[in-house]
């Protein structure tokens, strides 16, 4: 037969919806580097402070990292867009809806992840603006040791220092670019019951769009055989659950065991 | 046994529709649900009222012409089943079921319960066939096929078309459709030549019907009459990315 | 008042002569050919989108015919084909146990007790082969072994393996196949499909069909569509009956009106009912739903040897059950043909042995194949057949035995068509079910399948070209010529009759009544006297229906009821015929078993020296005696004996 199909690479319905896998499984593949760095908050003491926010030098900073980060914001992008764009059209697929409808056969996740999605679009803004912002443009309180020294980015306290523009002077010479404290941040932030709310609650979202979205990302890009796809839901539902949980725990141990992080 | 009926009454296509009341008495268990609404329909001939438009031919399952969105759900509460299949003992005495048209929008309702489904015959000119002429077979033999391979496209190849996934997804999508068609004859070496031509074309066809796009929800494979599987999506899903990146 | 005149003439089917395995070669080789730039200009209409039409069409259309395609369901898939079960038979012996084409041939005509043309079915089973290789290429899903080469099953009525497969959904498969060949024509302009119309006339100009009038069924406009030629594919009529395993919408109204126009109708008697479907439960019923015969390679079927046994099957033990079929036909036992089959279970329920509340139903028991084989391997066969058993009966058949009883399946009776697949209209072609065809007086099981696609894929597309030989310098029908007008008119005029009664009974109920007095008096077994009173009570149904039918709603809309009065009008016409054919033929054969003329053990009684021959019936005029026309049966090779299967 002829090909008559004339699309673009990325006009039909399954090439947008497999972009939708891509982006989503790219961003399933980051949460499990930001809870692993994060965990990092729940180490006691002043190493864990220095641990974490040598670990936020290292995520600004490495070259890779930083291409990466931007393949990161364009994925987010593509992934809220083309979802927008899908549910556009998928919603013009019925015109007269039903009178009853039993939801039968699909997951109350499936079903409504684009308000799922929502929601956690919404937190992310509003992390964002918490955190990542503030790291990068805001005002920032800086790493001292219990000495009670300034921190280079290597994580060197380094004695006398004096603090100029971001970088530490010693002598009238330039060492370097002090370390930022964000771990601080996080805990100033997590000491606020509300923010604290926002966090917990906003891994329930989280968790549903995982649990659809992990094995949906699978299925749309057609990696899908016989029993080993089994293996595949098991391991979406576990991700939902531990991803959020993992997230979770870290508010909630700055807000109600502040003492276990001294 | 006696059930409520609310049935949606739509004169023609242009008219905007509405529930109607019916009470139905003296139902035996046994009687099928097709067989419950003849019994209403003629009585309401013989009262001289419009009946129920609705459609149904093989009233074994198998031709695809029934479809009635019963209680929420395509072809009612039963499991892999049509319309035509399901029987009154699987409802409640006294219980009320709302009967609704497959609605989409390339699915319009012609009539009351009766949509024109036509699209799906758009689709499979698309590309749902193997292009051969009488006469050209070689023996039936030639070409052996492995028994699974066999298996799994005569499990896409019972599709009956009655458009339940459609009625059943969220989107109104055809891909379970689609994807059994193009799995029932990818999965053969007969199928081969054509793979790419036919999965662009089908999905392309698709999309010009009006259908929406697959969210993976799992609705169509749970509402579908013959079971057809999420697999066969899959399986649409890989010939799709393997004809985009072929050239 | 004589109910029917003869004709002196002899009707001739126009069989080529000579060693019957050369005749379709040769007479092919003779056929005239159309050029393919003369076929460009010639149009062909065919009705029906089953195996036959869907094949016909598609196969038309590749030859570069412009085809027209006419189905009353929404979709071309959907036609009554799909709904065969067991399976097609092709005489491949691949099962290396003796099968030939000459076996099958001789098969087929002492199955249909030799009441059919040796000429005809030696060319189903020569071209049975070419289906199964043309059906494979298009991707039909037959089942397979473990090597990869095609799996056969046994069927009733025969001693090899010769039928092919798709789980119990062969028909359907099959039909996906032909609408599929036919949805690629349709793609690239050379069919113009039009589904959602009804034929409800034909078309004849000097003699030559040449047109139809056809309604489309979601506006209720009347529309001419004009061809060259005009095929039937328009299947069987065993809907006079009301309940049987037929669609609910099939009907016979397009062979109807052709036979009206001039088509002669040939032994309209021959009815198959099929020995194992669920039995009637209730007076709501609308139709009965077939276990594919298949099942009777692994079922046993049985009764009890008491009467009114009130035990449940599986308390009965088995030294006090009667397994009739083994007992009474020890060579080929459950695998009898489906007369036989048919009428022992009947035999046995009217000597008051039959089971369920009923009363009217023996048993197919599947127990000892599950001991023998394994659930698995029983599920794996016919896994789907018994999942439809117990949607409709609640009961579960791998625990208790299945209940089945006969049930009208099949009319081996169609119009008559010569060799040429031509009816007595030139012009007017007939395949599958629709033509009175190659099955004789029974129809042997997977055989259906098999006629449908010979002659939509490798009969019609010769014999077409030899007609339209002469139709190369016709122009376009036009469809303004004065037999159209007329025909309109008359189909309309009907129309407005169905809709100015305003009566008050619906349509089924009095369908109904017509189909009970069919079952009761043209049915299993008939009478003279029977059939006599049936003819008056037919007249009497008809005579109310054109009284007091309820048609509600106008001819301009989608409108059920005016398409199922107007099929049902037709009905009444055809049961007459029907009735007359089972009366005039005073014997016994196949399908058609009349009470006065049985063996002293209760066996078919066929007189050859009278009744060799097709009773082709011309109409007259309504209520008018027909004409019985003769045509000859010649056995040459396959020399008529009692069919035994003892």
């Amino acid at each position: 037969m002829e090909l008559r199909a004339q699309h673009g690479l990325l006009k039909s319905l399954v090439a947008k919806k497999i972009l939708m896998a891509l982006t989503g499984l790219f961003l399933c593949l980051f949460l499990v580097v930001h809870l692993s760095g994060n965990l990092q908050l729940l180490i006691p003491g002043y190493s864990g402070r220095l641990q974490f926010n040598s670990y936020a030098v290292f995520m600004t900073h490495f070259p890779l990292i930083k291409i990466i980060s931007y393949v990161l914001y364009l994925s987010i992008i593509i992934h809220v867009l083309d979802a927008l764009v899908l549910t556009i059209r998928n919603r013009r697929a019925r015109t007269v809806d039903y009178a009853v409808k039993s939801g039968y056969g699909s997951t109350f996740a499936s079903r409504n992840m684009g308000i799922l999605g929502s929601l956690i679009l919404i937190f992310l803004v509003l992390h964002l603006a918490n955190f990542w912002y503030k790291y990068k443009f805001g005002e920032m309180p800086y790493m001292v040791s219990p000495e009670g020294h300034y921190v280079s980015q290597k994580g060197e306290a380094i004695p006398g220092a004096v603090l100029k523009e971001g970088h530490l002077w010693v002598d009238g010479v330039d060492k370097g670019p002090a370390m930022k404290d964000l771990y601080e941040v996080v805990r100033l932030a997590f000491g606020q019951s509300w923010i604290v709310a926002i966090y917990v609650l906003s891994m329930i979202p989280l968790g549903y769009h995982l649990a659809h979205g992990f094995q949906s990302g699978f299925q749309t890009l057609g990696l899908r055989f016989g029993k080993a796809f089994s293996v595949i839901r098991v391991a979406g539902w576990l991700f939902a659950i531990i991803i959020p949980l993992g997230f979770a725990i870290i508010p909630l141990v700055f807000y109600f065991f502040p003492e276990k992080l001294n | 046994m006696k059930v409520y009926l609310k049935v949606w009454r739509q004169r023609n296509a242009q008219d905007p529709g509405r529930f109607v009341d019916y009470t139905v008495d003296g139902i035996n268990p046994d009687m099928s649900f097709l067989e419950m609404l003849d019994v209403l329909n003629n009585r309401l001939i013989s009262q001289g009222e419009d009946p129920i438009a609705f459609d149904s031919d093989c009233r074994e399952g198998i031709c695809g012409t029934c479809g009635l969105y019963i209680n929420g759900r395509p072809h009612g509460p039963l499991p892999r089943a049509t319309t035509c299949q399901v029987h009154m003992r699987h409802f409640k005495d006294g219980e009320t079921i709302v009967i609704e048209p497959w609605r989409a929008k390339a699915f319009p309702v012609i009539k009351d319960l009766v949509v024109d489904r036509s699209a799906f015959d758009r689709i499979i000119q698309a590309g749902g066939y193997i292009s051969v002429n009488t006469g050209q077979a070689p023996d039936g033999n030639a070409i052996p096929i492995p028994k699974e391979d066999a298996s799994k496209a005569f499990d896409a190849a019972t599709c009956i078309g009655c458009g339940a996934c459609v009625a059943a997804c969220k989107n109104a999508s055809a891909m379970l459709f689609v994807a059994a068609k193009v799995a029932h004859l990818g999965r053969l070496p007969q199928g081969r030549i054509e793979a790419r031509e036919r999965v662009l074309n089908m999905l392309s066809q698709m999309e010009k019907e009006g259908f929406g796009g697959c969210t993976n929800t799992g609705a169509c494979e749970a509402e579908c009459p013959k079971g057809i599987s999420l697999e066969n999506i899959a399986f649409l899903n890989r010939e799709f990315i393997k004809a985009k990146i072929s050239f | 008042m004589t109910l029917y005149s003869i004709s002196d003439k002899k009707l001739d089917g126009k069989c080529p002569t000579g060693p019957i395995e050369k005749r379709w070669t040769q007479h092919k080789a003779s056929l005239r050919l159309v050029s393919p730039a003369n076929k460009r200009r010639l149009d062909v209409i065919v009705v029906g989108t089953g195996l036959a039409g869907s094949s016909a069409a598609a196969s038309l259309a590749e030859l570069g015919y412009n085809v027209k395609v006419f189905c009353y369901q929404d979709s071309a898939r959907r036609a009554h084909s799909i709904a065969a079960q067991g399976g097609i038979n092709a005489a491949k012996n691949y099962m290396n146990d003796g099968d030939s084409v000459f076996r099958l041939f001789y098969d087929t005509v002492k199955g249909g007790d030799y009441r059919a043309r040796e000429s005809n079915v030696y060319r189903l089973a020569e071209v049975s082969a070419n289906i199964i290789d043309q059906c494979v290429a298009q991707g039909v899903p037959f089942a397979r072994e473990y090597g990869g080469y095609l799996d056969n099953r046994s069927f009733g009525g025969v001693q090899v393996s010769r039928t092919f497969y798709a789980k119990g959904q062969t028909g359907q498969q099959l039909l996906l196949g032909a609408y599929q060949a036919l949805m690629r024509q349709v793609a690239r302009g050379q069919a113009v499909l039009y589904s959602s119309h009804e034929m409800l006339d034909l078309v004849v100009i000097d003699g030559k069909a040449r047109g139809i009038i056809a309604r489309n069924l979601i506006t209720g406009e009347l529309e001419r569509h004009g061809a060259h030629a005009v095929v039937l594919c328009t299947g069987g009529y065993g809907n006079v009956f009301f309940l049987s395993t037929n669609a609910k919408n099939s009907n016979a109204t397009a062979i109807w009106r052709a036979h009206r126009r001039g088509a002669f109708f040939g032994n309209p008697c021959f009815t198959q009912i099929h020995p194992t479907c669920i039995p009637v439960s209730g007076d709501y019923q609308s139709k009965l739903t077939l276990m594919s015969e298949s099942l009777r390679n692994d079922g046993r079927i049985w009764v009890p040897k008491k009467k009114d046994d009130p035990r449940k099957p599986t308390e009965i033990p088995e030294e006090e059950r009667d397994y009739y079929l083994e007992r009474r036909y020890p060579a080929f036992g459950n695998l009898v043909p489906r007369d036989v089959a048919s009428r022992a279970a009947k035999e046995r329920c009217d000597a008051g042995y039959g089971v369920g509340p009923s009363k009217m139903a023996v048993y197919l028991d599947f127990s000892d194949a599950i001991k023998r084989m394994g659930r698995a391997a029983i599920e794996a066969k016919y896994g789907n057949l018994f999942e439809i058993y117990q949607l409709i009966t609640d009961e579960n058949p791998y625990e208790t035995p299945m209940r089945i009883y006969p049930a009208v399946h099949y009319t081996m009776g169609g119009l008559w068509v010569d060799y040429n697949l031509m009816s007595t209209i030139p012009g007017l072609f007939v395949c599958g079910e629709a033509n009175f065809s190659d099955h004789g007086a029974n129809r042997l099981g997977a055989s259906a399948l098999m006629q449908g696609l010979a002659d939509g894929y490798f009969v019609l597309p010769y014999t077409i070209g030899d007609y339209l030989a002469d139709d190369i310098r016709t122009p376009k029908i036009d469809t303004r010529h004065e037999a159209f007008e007329e025909a309109e008119k008359s189909v309309n005029e009907r129309i407005e009759k169905l809709l100015s009664v305003r009566g008050k009974t619906p349509v089924d109920v009095l369908h109904r009544k017509l189909g009970l007095t069919m079952w009761d008096y043209c049915g299993m077994s008939r009478n003279a006297e029977g059939l006599k009173k049936a003819l008056q009570i037919i007249d009497d149904l008809e005579d109310e229906f054109w009284k007091d039918v309820a048609v509600p709603g106008t001819g301009k809309e989608w409108n059920r009821e005016l398409e199922k009065a107007g099929r049902v009008a037709d009905f009444f016409e055809l049961a007459r015929l029907m009735c007359l054919d089972a009366l005039h033929r005073e014997e016994s054969c196949g399908g058609h078993f009349r009470e006065e003329y049985q063996t002293e053990d209760g066996e078919a009684l066929r007189r050859d020296d009278l009744f060799s021959y097709v009773a082709a019936w011309e109409y007259t005029g309504h209520r008018q005696p027909p004409v019985l026309h003769k045509e000859d049966l010649i056995f040459e090779y396959c020399k008529p004996t009692v069919r035994s299967y003892k």
